[in-house]
């Protein structure tokens, strides 16, 4: 940790290694690790200060195994306090290898199960854009959770519904068994999503793609990052 | 039922902003259109996500389908959406285990309850009258915890008063039978000139167990039978622990559970195959009760 201010990307390593011990490059292979960060520290409306406030963006992690970096960059945040790091997946501790969002202030939903996050997703959003609230929804998804058909159940809605203020950001590491041809994001793009693929590795493409104006269309960032290391 | 449920549902939406249906196709036309009444088209998961998605953005979701799509198609969205997530919402099926036999097994769902009775929270109502939908659907909708009601087209001839336990329609000294919704007026019939109390449940889970207790206090036999017009025994477990320090005997009716029926006919075909009809709760009755007074 740094001595002084809060918390940055440079943290982060420390973070997870209360985690995951020693193992060379593990944080750095976490596949989620740079979107999240971007999105913590320059896209969403959230603090741990008001978890519960009605208009705080949404995240919802849907791709809920491998939590780690959530866990680094949320204690990197101050939703989590650090030293829950130490004994996380023990008896009493809240952090599991799933999250669980009754267990941890700022998850927005508990995953693990895949193809969860993105319907939810959108009804977090139909809800929010029904009480007049502007709050954007991100959910995380993975390029092989894409194989489980409620998300296309999903994607198809948010389109014919217009949901502007929903963004998907696929993960993408191939790691789907048999593949998407033609890419990911062509499978949002037949359904009325704006669609953008970036370098899921590079901060300032992640936070463009995530900014841009996408009007009357949910977005799609996919994010395309290296297999396992 | 349906149209209760939906009128209710309608007039409780003009003054409660917070309530919003999710439909898949099945009822779209029973819902006037507006904002709050979401049709996702075929899509069963995805009903049942986005409308805990719409709880975990500070709604009360209503979620509306056949039995067989609502529960068992997207159990796992039910479980873990509404469940794991600790959000309400109150899901409203129709079609119960064969209202309309001639579709056969793909529109049949006896097993629901027992489904809902492997998931913690919530609370089951089955009602046995249409009179009796308005009342525990204004009531769920009012609350904000997690509520499966169970339409029917099949009903008793009168309403009784919606409580929280069970209700006593008669009383008796040779034991109690237990009627859950529907099935009330064919026990009625079946126990006519028997000397036992019956009880009606339109709430079956939570189970009043205490309710059950002091029935079978007030009389002589610690003798219970079960009807239900679902899953055969899906309340046994319940009513065996309501039991549990009371010597006592149980027997369940309800769908058969040893074979799938493959046979299409009416709703009254399917009661007289598993002996759900009078004269098959009438030979349970006489198995367990002994035979009734002579009449008069």
């Amino acid at each position: 940790m740094t001595v002084q201010g809060k918390p940055g990307y440079a943290d982060l390593p420390a973070l997870f290694r209360r985690m995951t011990g020693d193992e060379k490059h593990e944080w750095a292979a976490a596949s989620t690790l740079d979107v999240l960060w971007v999105l913590y520290d320059r896209v969403l409306d959230v603090s741990p200060d008001r978890v519960d406030d009605p208009d705080r963006d949404r995240f919802l992690l849907s791709k809920g195994h491998g939590p780690m970096a959530y866990y680094a960059v949320l204690a990197a945040k101050g939703f989590l306090e650090p030293s829950l790091l130490d004994d996380w997946t023990s008896w009493g501790s809240p952090l599991g290898q799933h999250p669980d969002r009754v267990l941890v202030d700022g998850a927005e939903i508990g995953s693990g199960s895949l193809g969860h996050g993105l319907p939810l997703a959108v009804g977090t959003a139909l809800g929010l854009r029904l009480q007049g609230r502007s709050a954007r929804t991100v959910v995380l998804v993975g390029d092989a959770e894409l194989d489980e058909g409620s998300n296309h159940e999903a994607i198809a809605l948010a389109g014919r519904f217009g949901l502007d203020s929903l963004t998907t950001v696929v993960v993408d590491n191939e790691s789907g068994t048999h593949g998407w041809p033609g890419g990911v994001a062509a499978r949002f793009a037949v359904e009325g999503w704006q669609t953008s693929t970036v370098d899921g590795r590079d901060h300032g493409a992640l936070h463009d793609a995530f900014t841009q104006a996408h009007p009357g269309r949910p977005l799609a960032v996919v994010a395309k990052v290296e297999g396992e290391r | 039922m349906r149209q209760v449920f939906v009128d209710t549902v309608e007039e409780v939406m003009r003054h409660d902003p917070r309530v919003a249906v999710v439909l898949a196709e099945i009822s779209r036309d029973a819902f006037r259109p507006q904002e709050r009444v979401v049709n996702v088209g075929i899509r069963e998961q995805a009903m049942v996500g986005v409308g805990a998605g719409l709880a975990l953005a500070g709604m009360r979701p209503v979620v509306h389908s056949y039995a067989p799509f609502l529960v068992e198609r997207p159990f796992e969205q039910v479980k873990l959406d509404f469940g794991h997530q600790d959000v309400g919402g109150v899901l409203v099926s129709i079609g119960a285990s064969y209202d309309d036999p001639a579709w056969g097994r793909t529109h049949q769902a006896p097993g629901d309850v027992a489904l809902f009775d492997t998931l913690p929270g919530w609370t089951v109502h089955v009602p046995g009258h249409p009179d009796e939908v308005g009342p525990l659907v204004r009531r769920a909708l009012a609350g904000e915890d997690r509520v499966y009601i169970r339409l029917s087209l099949r009903r008793n001839a009168s309403p009784h008063p919606v409580v929280e336990g069970f209700t006593e329609v008669r009383r008796g000294a040779r034991g109690v039978v237990v009627a859950v919704g529907p099935v009330l007026d064919t026990v009625l019939a079946a126990t006519a000139g028997v000397d036992v109390t019956v009880l009606y449940a339109t709430t079956v889970r939570p189970f009043d167990a205490a309710g059950l207790l002091a029935a079978v206090r007030g009389g002589r036999a610690n003798d219970v039978l079960l009807v239900e017009p679902y899953l055969e025994g899906t309340s046994a477990h319940l009513a065996a622990e309501a039991l549990a320090d009371v010597p006592h005997r149980l027997r369940s009716l309800g769908v058969r559970r040893d074979a799938e029926l493959r046979a299409y006919g009416t709703a009254e075909d399917h009661d007289s195959a598993h002996d759900l009809d009078v004269p098959g709760v009438a030979a349970a009755v006489r198995r367990m009760f002994g035979p009734p007074a002579a009449a008069a």
